[in-house]
């Protein structure tokens, strides 16, 4: 059984207040997910979807989504790769009913 | 001028508005910083609340808190890929006042939490996030937070800030989790009409239905499916071990969508309309992925320092329970004019080790060990029992016996019998 999900579809009913031009995850060195990395677990486990694996190889975040919950950070756990802080104060998700 | 406060609480989650509250009901000068725009804006539960470690601090709560509705019946399912079998658990007695248990939506009840905090008297401050902590040498100071002129002093600093426990890291008090220690949930609300919802659950008035499901729907990984009920939605989620995750190179809403499709659980939410899409860590490494709780002018509490029990899906209670342990050790060494260093704060340790949290934390130390290694009761044991009771229950002219030796012949071919014997004691061992 399998089943075609579209993230955006259940992000769409969040609520959020993106901070423009001030992402709050980020890679710290693209060379290493390009290079070093082989299983790539930020982009199939991410809940938001905010990672992506482009088709040159290269590995892509866009936080607007996030959900904050720290998985990318955490299953990145051979490379340590990523550099993750909290949005500022009163940004990024706002849980409706959380 | 200096700012400078008894106690800084970081965050406001039911561990910090425990300490908060506490603390300002006990006369010290609290300073509360939550980086949501309000209380239960970056939280996320599943959620039940137990009312015993709430009725501790907040004897009346019931008299106006938001609750949805109280828990008359537990369901266990093991799930195969199209069947259940499982126990229900429903009695009257779970009817009578007071109730032990509640359904709850999280950012009404933190809300609702920290009105009761600001009452008492604790300065609450919201969005803003506190980004690192202030240190003389190794003792906490104060904090600093993202705002200008951001830096905050106190005598002690409570870390309620939650899974990630990033403060705590950042000044190199533990290191950073590891996958096996967290599961990764995920989780929807749909909302339907009330008498529907009592109708599809078999309830009344507020009464409510609580589903925990284990089984095929976590794809073999260590993990449990969940729904309950509120008053006018139902909560449904899956958390499986972030390790188990990464192994499997398993997208989680993949995997919440096909345990919404399932044939036992999709009528229960068709339907409904999803209001919200929410994700969040729970830190159950257990007893022994715990970090150091206490140090000098600081403790952690709630999530942040892993106070999660994963066989009872106990964690709220632990969070308020912790809040509340760090906070009176604090008021009590303020009473007795003693300050806040690490040898004394160790009275925090010592409180938490004689209460129900380090004793069921302890008594569960292996159990994440056992299935971390011994994927088969996510994955065979469901499979098995399914198939043993659909040939007991289907009549097809075969007589009892033999199909009780078909089923006995079915889990010595999948397990062995070492395989099924060493499995029991390997349980009976974990949760003795």
């Amino acid at each position: 059984m399998s089943v075609v999900v579209k993230v955006e579809e259940k992000l769409f009913q969040n609520r959020y207040k993106v901070d423009s031009g001030r992402p709050h995850i980020s890679i710290i060195e693209e060379d290493k997910c390009r290079n070093a990395c082989q299983s790539h677990a930020c982009t199939v486990c991410c809940p938001a979807g905010c990672w992506t694996m482009e088709g040159n190889g290269n590995v892509t975040v866009i936080s607007d989504g996030c959900l904050e919950c720290g998985t990318c950070r955490i299953i990145c756990d051979e490379h340590h790769n990523v550099s993750w802080e909290y949005p500022r104060g009163g940004y990024g998700i706002l849980f409706k009913f959380g | 001028m200096v700012e400078k406060f008894d106690v800084i609480v970081v965050g406001a989650g039911p561990s910090g508005n425990s300490a908060a509250l506490r603390l300002a009901q006990a006369g010290l000068s609290v300073l509360q910083l939550e980086r949501g725009e309000t209380s239960g804006s970056k939280n996320v539960q599943g959620a039940i609340l137990y009312a015993d470690a709430l009725e501790k601090l907040i004897p009346d709560f019931r008299e106006d808190a938001p609750l949805e509705r109280h828990i008359i019946e537990q369901r266990m399912w093991v799930l195969d890929d199209d069947s259940y079998i499982g126990s229900h658990y429903r009695s009257d007695a779970f009817n009578k006042q007071p109730y032990n248990r509640y359904t709850m939506i999280r950012s009404q009840f933190d809300k609702w939490f920290s009105e009761r905090v600001q009452k008492a008297g604790a300065l609450v401050i919201c969005e803003t996030t506190v980004t690192n902590l202030l240190l003389d040498n190794q003792r906490v100071i104060g904090v600093q937070t993202d705002r200008q002129g951001g830096e905050i002093y106190a005598d002690a600093v409570i870390l309620a800030d939650g899974v990630n426990s990033l403060l705590a890291k950042k000044a190199g008090f533990h290191p950073e989790l590891q996958p096996k220690d967290v599961a990764l949930a995920v989780k929807e609300i749909h909302f339907l009409p009330q008498e529907l919802i009592e109708q599809r659950f078999n309830v009344k008035d507020d009464e409510g239905v609580v589903i925990e499901m284990v089984g095929k729907i976590t794809k073999g990984m260590m993990g449990t499916g969940f729904l309950y009920t509120n008053r006018e939605s139902v909560t449904i989620g899956v958390g499986c071990m972030l390790s188990d995750f990464k192994k499997q190179n398993t997208t989680p809403y993949a995997l919440l969508e096909q345990m919404k499709a399932h044939p036992a659980i999709q009528p229960l939410i068709q339907g409904g309309e999803m209001k919200e899409y929410t994700a969040h860590l729970i830190p159950e490494g257990g007893y022994n992925a715990m970090p150091d709780l206490y140090g000098d002018g600081w403790m952690i509490v709630g999530d942040a320092g892993m106070f999660v029990n994963a066989v009872h899906r106990e964690g709220s209670n632990l969070a308020m329970t912790t809040g509340m342990h760090a906070a009176d050790t604090l008021i009590e060494l303020r009473k007795e004019g003693k300050e806040f260093s690490k040898t004394n704060l160790k009275r925090y340790q010592s409180k938490l080790d004689e209460s129900f949290v380090m004793k069921d934390l302890k008594k569960y130390k292996d159990m994440p060990d056992v299935f971390h290694t011994n994927p088969q009761f996510f994955n065979d044991y469901p499979e098995m029992l399914s198939k043993a009771a659909r040939t007991m229950l289907t009549v097809d002219g075969v007589d009892k016996k033999t199909k009780e030796k078909e089923i006995r012949h079915d889990f010595r071919r999948r397990r062995s019998l070492f395989g099924l014997v060493g499995d029991a004691f390997k349980l009976w061992r974990a949760f003795e």
